[in-house]
């Protein structure tokens, strides 16, 4: 178990003070400028060597990505967009960062576009959040009126952050939907390459992270790249905030160190599932776009990149949703299903028009007003929007429905048998 | 240019970085199903019917938005390898496609794009064959108001917003867009307003479903049942290249044809829908003028009745008009029978351009509309080119767009669709540009190739000659006709005029000018007016003021019963452009053939035969028998005849020729240079037959006004 001592996030409940004020008494924007002094070079490779991977959902390494920009500002300048538009259903930790430790954030801004020469940072809030960008404006207001951040700073970098607020769309949350959203334009994603590196925000070069990503920056920077890849397993290191929501005694966010099995992560921190562990039904480890786990996975996995993938799922957002045996498991997934119906931008073909099919088929299964053979159907109309999108948009859909397949397939043929018994019944009568 | 070595298929091919991944494999013979990519708009990668396969990369690629620089080599070195026909990408492609048509009405059997759908025709080559699985209800969407051109089927639509795309990228108006998310996405003019714009029937070619189509065509043919003819439009002076649909006797529809030097591959929505003008109003039949009114006759009683008047009139007190739709054979042959009978007051410029017929320079587009593309600096003159050379505009647009050109304008301003720097309104700020008082004409000698488009609403008027003089000033004294030494030597002619008739470049050409001490448009009105003028002779000339005529005897010959028409003693019923072989010479000099799609209506006649005819029984017979004689005079009078479809020569440097246009004098100061077209839809005497043309002329130009007003 994480120890007090090692937490990055030790506001993240709101227990104590969350402006400058609070923040610099837990240790936050102490000697900034001293960090800023090794350059941008030596920050890449503190991140590089810290191990640290994209806390968005994808787990790209934040410091390579970094390094991705080009390395000297020519006539375009450079940007850092720090993407706040968290919305993947059962992902609430950027939203208490935001709430309750600001500056950690802010700070991690300004270091974040030292290291890739940027002077302007955008936060793109998400449009449901709205005391969250009121209490981020205001850390950052502070800190302009504390001259940490601004013209002729501190610091001595010129830097400015703004907050944008987006309008609560899903797809928004994707990197360079994000960007033509910030733009001004419809929120949807662009074509790749050029990547945001080369051609990001209006055509310059840019850098979008997530806001833990960006959070976590000074404490590295701080206590070291050792001490952060001290956590976890290789290339799967540090520490990470888990959303724990769903059938357990206490939903909670939890810092903790990466690689924690499951179970322990659940039992410690959210007072188990209701019911007791052998209640538990399937468990969602990565936000809703994550392949569902079995108990019997469940039972053993380690909350990290490499071993969920190794099970078929992934780490996303690290957000757990625990379902226990009360769930109608069908109906769940119909109801992810409409989600990302609801949620698609429509641009390109196989996304707009089988997110709505899937929902539409498993609308029908949860009712058992379906054959056996539309479950292979549905397996095949995933597989026929899976990497044929234009953004990930089309994987995220397909994605939880494929694991539901794949570990509820009885349940399904269980509904259909019953309802086709209870129409047999009907007409004998 | 740099390229790189690919496989594609199993052949090596030498890509060139440019170019986009489908643009790379169509060169290699491989065939690309596509719907939303299109070579003249912003690639969308949205439809995902270009998947190709890049062997070893987990994804199928589009190659549509994949360019060739962005393949790199295999990691072991070797060439990187495309397939188009793998299992792969088959699978993609049967899945999308599927996915294109769960939500497809399938209603090809009443859809008006059956037979040229790109749905239809893709999902034979790349759906899966009688294959149905789709259980669910299929979406339904609410039709959208576009105008009164285009007609909408949106449950067919399926997203590619190509039509978006030509709406905002192409035409310049904002007006078409996306609504809504996902599967609720709608392609929308947001308020239920018209497509405004002159080439909105373009995005109708553009759909590759029967989504968006034609309006006035709906449910009239099918394009299996029409024949078609390669032609050239007449509705302005840019001579597009067009394809005419028939059926029997009718222009059913007109389409535009690919010609990258004049009209790429977009028309303007007056050359489209002023077809079915060509069935309403027509003259069938010659008229004589008896106490009074106009009654049938046959065509001897009319050619006897133009004779007994033209033997007692005297040549000096005779006179003709060309119109604006008229073909080189027909002004060929009435001025060699007016010219015959001792005629000096010929006249081809009806809107009264101060424009002489020679040298060839002085009243051409000498940039030539694809050399638009290289210019970096435009001085619009007196001209609204979204009205008189549309897809012209459309042109300037697109380099104004993906280039650097800038655009300033002398004379009353416009919506072009792009920014223009207004410099005034009158043409005293050409004198201040032509004497270098103005800060504008640095600009122009600072430009690399500095251009001018001189527009009718400058030239027609009393002091057009004058404002042509400042006009060839400006350009040989800021570079513009590329001086000896200077980079552009030989190589660029910038001296650009705008011309609003499809017959103006060609009758100039022949030298339908007033001959020796003769009257032009303005004089012979004037003499009609006083009674010095007799006799004149209209072919086809409906755009002045009719009534200007007076007493004179006026022989109408045309095709429509039009201003002229009404106002005539004699009506000689001839052929519009579709029913003839006519060479028309286009603003750039281009010779261009347009064909004979139909035959004209009763007893209407091909133009040039009507006066052969007419010569005999004035006994003045002319030479020639047949069209090919008729052409080969034309050619013996102006060799460029002879060369179909091919730019004059390169422009001369030589700066005597440049001083020789127009002719100095004061301009008028206080007259704002306006253009001459207050209706764009009701230009010639064809379109103001046209039942579309009039509703687009109610629904864009007098309601927008009246709208406006209010």
């Amino acid at each position: 178990m994480l120890a007090d001592r090692d937490r990055i996030f030790t506001n993240l409940y709101g227990l104590s003070d969350w402006t400058l004020e609070g923040a610099r008494a837990r240790g936050q924007w102490d000697c900034t400028n001293a960090i800023l002094e090794k350059g941008p070079e030596a920050i890449v490779d503190v991140m590089k060597k810290s191990g640290l991977r994209g806390r968005g959902g994808a787990g790209f390494p934040t410091g390579l990505k970094w390094s991705f920009m080009p390395k000297e500002v020519k006539e375009r300048p450079h940007y850092l967009v720090v993407n706040a538009d968290e919305s993947e259903p059962g992902t609430c930790k950027d939203r208490d960062i935001m709430r309750h430790d600001p500056h950690l954030l802010v700070e991690g801004c300004l270091i974040a576009s030292f290291a890739m020469r940027a002077h302007a940072c955008y936060i793109y809030v998400r449009g449901e959040f709205i005391r969250e960008r009121e209490r981020l404006q205001a850390a950052i207001d502070q800190a302009y009126e504390a001259r940490l951040i601004g013209k002729n700073n501190v610091n001595g970098w010129d830097f400015d952050c703004y907050v944008h607020h987006g309008a609560g769309a899903y797809i928004c949350g994707e990197e360079t939907a994000l960007l033509e959203s910030l733009e001004g334009k419809k929120g949807q994603p662009r074509l790749k390459p050029p990547f945001p590196a080369n051609m990001g925000l209006y055509g310059c070069p840019t850098t979008v992270n997530n806001v833990e990503s960006i959070a976590v920056v000074p404490t590295i920077m701080r206590r070291g790249p050792d001490w952060f890849s001290s956590f976890g397993r290789p290339n799967n290191t540090g520490t990470k905030v888990f959303c724990i929501s769903g059938h357990v005694n206490k939903p909670c966010n939890v810092e903790e160190e990466m690689s924690i099995p499951l179970r322990e992560l659940i039992e410690r921190h959210a007072g188990g599932v209701r019911g007791g562990w052998d209640n538990l039904m399937a468990v969602i480890p990565g936000g809703s776009s994550m392949p569902v786990l079995s108990k019997e996975i469940a039972d053993t996995i380690l909350m990290d990149f490499d071993s969920l993938v190794a099970v078929k799922s992934g780490l996303g957002t690290a957000a757990i949703v625990v379902m226990d045996k009360s769930t109608d498991i069908i109906k769940a997934f119909a109801r992810l299903a409409y989600f990302y119906r609801h949620e698609s931008c429509g641009q390109c073909t196989p996304c707009r028009e089988g997110t709505g099919w899937m929902w539409r088929v498993l609308t029908r299964m949860q009712k058992g007003d379906a054959q056996t053979a539309d479950i292979d159907l549905l397996q095949e109309v995933t597989k026929q929007i899976e990497g044929h999108t234009i953004c990930a948009f089309g994987e995220g859909a397909s994605w939880p429905v494929q694991g539901f397949l794949r570990h509820f397939r009885p349940e399904i043929e269980r509904r259909i048998a019953a309802r086709k018994n209870t129409a047999l019944a009907q007409a004998a009568e | 240019m740099p390229s790189r070595k690919l496989i594609i298929d199993g052949t090596e091919v030498e890509a060139d970085d440019s170019l986009t991944l489908l643009q790379a494999c169509e060169q290699a013979g491989a065939e690309i199903p596509r719907f939303c990519y299109h070579e003249r708009l912003s690639i969308a990668g949205n439809c995902r019917m270009c998947l190709v396969e890049w062997v070893g990369s987990p994804k199928p690629q589009a190659s549509c938005a994949l360019q060739v620089r962005d393949i790199m080599p295999n990691r072991d070195g070797t060439t990187a390898r495309i397939d188009t026909k793998s299992p792969l990408v088959k699978r993609a492609r049967e899945g999308v496609m599927e996915f294109l048509l769960i939500n497809h009405p399938l209603d090809c059997p009443i859809c008006d794009q059956g037979g040229e759908c790109d749905l239809q025709d893709q999902a034979m080559a790349y759906g899966r064959a009688s294959f149905h699985r789709f259980n669910e209800n299929k979406r339904a969407v609410e039709e959208k108001y576009m105008g009164p051109l285009i007609k909408t089927i949106m449950t067919r639509c399926i997203q590619c917003t190509r039509c978006v795309r030509f709406a905002v990228e192409v035409a310049g108006v904002p007006d078409l867009g996306a609504t809504g998310r996902g599967e609720d996405m709608e392609i929308t003019t947001y308020l239920e307003k018209a497509f405004a714009s002159e080439l909105s029937g373009n995005a109708v070619d553009l759909c590759p479903v029967g989504a968006l189509t034609s309006k006035p065509f709906a449910f009239n043919a099918r394009p299996w049942e029409l024949r078609k003819t390669e032609s050239i439009d007449v509705m302005d002076a840019q001579g597009c290249h067009i394809r005419l649909d028939t059926r029997g006797r009718d222009v059913m529809r007109v389409l535009p044809r690919l010609d990258e030097e004049v009209n790429e591959e977009w028309i303007s929505d007056k050359a489209r829908h002023a077809c079915d003008g060509l069935r309403r109003q027509r003259l069938d039949r010659p008229y004589v003028r008896r106490n009074g009114k106009l009654v049938p006759a046959t065509w001897d009683q009319a050619f006897a009745a133009i004779a007994e008047r033209a033997a007692a009139t005297m040549p000096a007190r005779m006179a003709a008009i060309v119109g604006d739709l008229a073909a080189a054979e027909e002004i060929k042959a009435l001025k060699d029978l007016m010219v015959s009978l001792g005629v000096s007051n010929l006249d081809c410029r009806q809107d009264g351009a101060k424009l002489r017929n020679s040298p060839r320079q002085s009243y051409l587009f000498n940039t030539t509309v694809a050399g638009v593309e290289s210019a970096d600096l435009l001085l619009l003159i007196g001209s609204n080119l979204r009205w008189e050379a549309p897809v012209l505009n459309a042109r300037i647009r697109k380099t104004w767009l993906y280039g650097n050109l800038k655009i300033a304008n002398v004379g009353t301003p416009y919506d072009l669709t792009y920014p223009v720097t207004q410099l005034g309104v009158d043409a005293g700020i050409l004198d201040a540009i032509a004497s270098g008082r103005h800060g504008f004409s640095q600009d122009l000698k600072d430009a690399k190739r500095p251009m001018l488009i001189i527009g009718p609403g400058a030239l027609a008027r009393t002091d057009g000659a004058a404002i042509l003089r400042l006009a060839a000033q400006i350009a040989s004294d800021t570079g513009m006709i590329g001086p000896a030494g200077s980079v552009n030597e030989g190589a660029w002619n910038g001296f650009s005029v705008l011309h609003t008739a499809a017959s103006r470049v060609g009758a100039l050409d022949l030298g339908f000018v007033p001959g020796n001490g003769g009257r032009d448009v303005a004089g012979i009105l004037d003499g009609t007016a006083k009674g010095e003028i007799d006799f004149v002779y209209l072919l086809g000339a409906d755009e002045f003021d009719i009534s200007q005529l007076g007493k004179s005897f006026v022989v109408y010959q045309g095709t429509h019963g039009d201003a002229g028409a009404e106002r005539a003693d004699v009506v000689l019923p001839g052929s519009a452009y579709t029913e003839k072989e006519g060479l028309y010479v286009n603003i750039e000099g281009r010779v261009q053939r347009a064909r004979r799609a139909t035959f004209a209506p009763g007893e209407a006649k091909e133009d040039w035969a009507i006066l052969r005819a007419l010569s005999d029984a004035l006994g003045k017979r002319l030479p020639y028998d047949d069209g090919d004689a008729l052409r080969r005079a034309i050619i013996v009078d102006a060799p460029h005849f002879g060369n179909i479809g091919a730019l004059p020569p390169s422009p001369a440097a030589d700066a005597a020729i440049w001083d020789s246009i127009g002719t100095s004098g004061p301009v008028n100061h206080d007259r704002p240079l306006s253009s001459p077209i207050s209706d764009f839809y009701l230009t010639n005497a064809i379109a103001r037959a046209s039942e579309t043309m009039a509703r687009c002329s109610r629904d864009f130009v007098t309601g927008a006004q009246k709208m406006a007003a209010e």
